[in-house]
């Protein structure tokens, strides 16, 4: 059977990795390599790294500092940021990501989706998007870290991306990111019927709150930052916490080889 | 201990040397086949399609020297397509012949019978069939980290040495002789795949 997954979000801004509220009030939580070594050590499921300003600067990916980084994870790596055509795609997956994610060039180049799904399969292609809720209390997708209104509803977006190829969505809410109050559950149910996993992304405080994501927002994977890097909870003790729920979770091996 | 990784033009070597490094191996990624001379194990990797790769095989000269290891007793790990690739042949877009190192046909997961989500992406856990040398100081249903939309349906039944279930049991790992593969990614699998490749440097050594 396959298992719900806990995976720490790490935001890498310029040289480090920083973590802010609603995208915004970024606080620097430390270097990218020392973090990743940190949460391999502690036996992970998978990482999410992404470069948070990348798309504002209109940089490329930084495909040299990623496979520094994909070298020391013994663990699947999933890479965003700046994400606009096939070869930054190319260039990540030889640089050793396991898996791209793609946020505005959902709105802006959609094709590139198609195209990496064909060239690389859907299975390496994650659709991020990012979600507001406006005034009227309806949810919109923005894009440009979260810095503009695209119109869209998410479910439309998400659909679109599943068509195109993509074959899982990482689905953040800008209002919940880094209050650590708890995931958007009505949004992560919006897109619960999709026939690929749905990572929840932003509010994570607790773990009741990644059960929460799972039970009733139907998540396959819980996605979190601030909890990780702020308190003292851990991937080890969410994974206990979902186990406790009757959420299928890998078992930690606490075998005899070390890591480095 | 000197493992060579057959570096062919596939993907994302790095994790699977970064790992062997670790563990103290000498590794060399062997561009040419002629580096396989010296080595003491071979790791073929593989990622994306099967045609494709085998190709790439077969036009570096490849084919006969991995074909030489199992005479010449040195072990030889396969993982993922590089497991696949060790079958007669596979279906993945037409028809296409394997490495033939273990009995066997590479099948598109529906033609197996699985009715779930293509590609198995993810965590599973993996049961073991009898004594496997790769599993050693492994518990039984420990998860390894998976991505494959074809499996290895092997010819002979004492080839299999570990299954996943999907909604059907798949070929998670095959070994004949010293000839082993694994489905899932070991490199990619945390500490449960660092034991794995620990035990194939271990494998038969004195």
């Amino acid at each position: 059977m396959l298992k719900v997954r806990v995976i720490p979000t790490l935001l890498w801004k310029d040289v480090g990795l920083v973590k802010g509220v609603r995208f915004d009030s970024w606080r620097r939580v430390g270097p990218v390599l020392p973090a990743i070594k940190v949460y391999n050590s502690r036996d992970v499921d998978e990482l999410i790294l992404l470069d948070i300003t990348a798309s504002g600067d209109g940089r490329a990916p930084d495909h040299e500092s990623v496979s520094d980084f994909a070298d020391a994870c013994s663990v699947p790596l999933t890479v965003g940021g700046g994400i606009r055509t096939v070869e930054h795609i190319a260039a990540l997956l030889r640089a050793g990501a396991d898996k791209i994610a793609v946020n505005t060039a959902l709105y802006e180049a959609p094709e590139v989706v198609n195209e990496a799904a064909r060239q690389f399969g859907s299975q390496c292609v994650v659709a991020s998007i990012d979600v507001r809720r406006a005034g009227d209390g309806l949810h919109v997708c923005v894009s440009r870290s979260g810095s503009r209104d695209t119109g869209c509803q998410p479910l439309d977006v998400a659909r679109e991306a599943v068509e195109r190829g993509a074959g899982e969505i990482l689905l953040t809410s800008v209002d919940r990111d880094g209050t650590m109050t708890g995931y958007d559950i009505d949004l992560l149910r919006s897109l619960s019927a999709l026939p690929v996993p749905v990572i929840a992304s932003g509010g994570a405080g607790t773990y009741a709150d990644l059960v929460a994501a799972v039970c009733a927002g139907g998540a396959s994977a819980v996605a979190a930052a601030s909890m990780f890097h702020f308190t003292e909870q851990t991937p080890a003790g969410a994974k206990a916490a979902l186990r406790d729920a009757g959420v299928p979770v890998r078992h930690q091996f606490a075998g005899a080889v070390s890591q480095s | 201990m000197t493992v060579a990784i057959v570096s062919y033009g596939v993907n994302n070597i790095g994790s699977v040397r970064r790992a062997l490094v670790d563990l103290g191996a000498d590794v060399v990624l062997a561009e040419h086949h002629d580096a396989l001379a010296g080595a003491d194990r071979v790791v073929l990797p593989g990622v994306g399609a099967f045609g494709e790769a085998m190709a790439r095989l077969r036009a570096g000269g490849w084919v006969d020297a991995l074909r030489r290891l199992v005479p010449q007793g040195r072990p030889l790990l396969g993982i993922c397509l590089g497991m696949q690739m060790l079958a007669d042949s596979s279906d993945e877009n037409g028809t296409h012949d394997g490495l033939g190192l273990i009995a066997g046909r590479v099948r598109r997961l529906d033609a197996l019978g699985c009715s779930l989500r293509i590609p198995h992406v993810g965590w599973n856990d993996v049961e073991y069939h009898g004594a496997s040398p790769l599993f050693a100081k492994i518990p039984q249903g420990t998860d390894f980290y998976f991505v494959h939309s074809y499996a290895f349906e092997v010819g002979l039944p004492d080839t299999v040495r570990a299954t996943t279930a999907y909604d059907v049991p798949l070929v998670a790992s095959v070994q004949r002789e010293h000839v082993f593969g694994t489905q899932f990614h070991p490199e990619k699998s945390s500490r449960a795949g660092r034991q794995v490749l620990k035990n194939f440097l271990d494998y038969g050594r004195c």
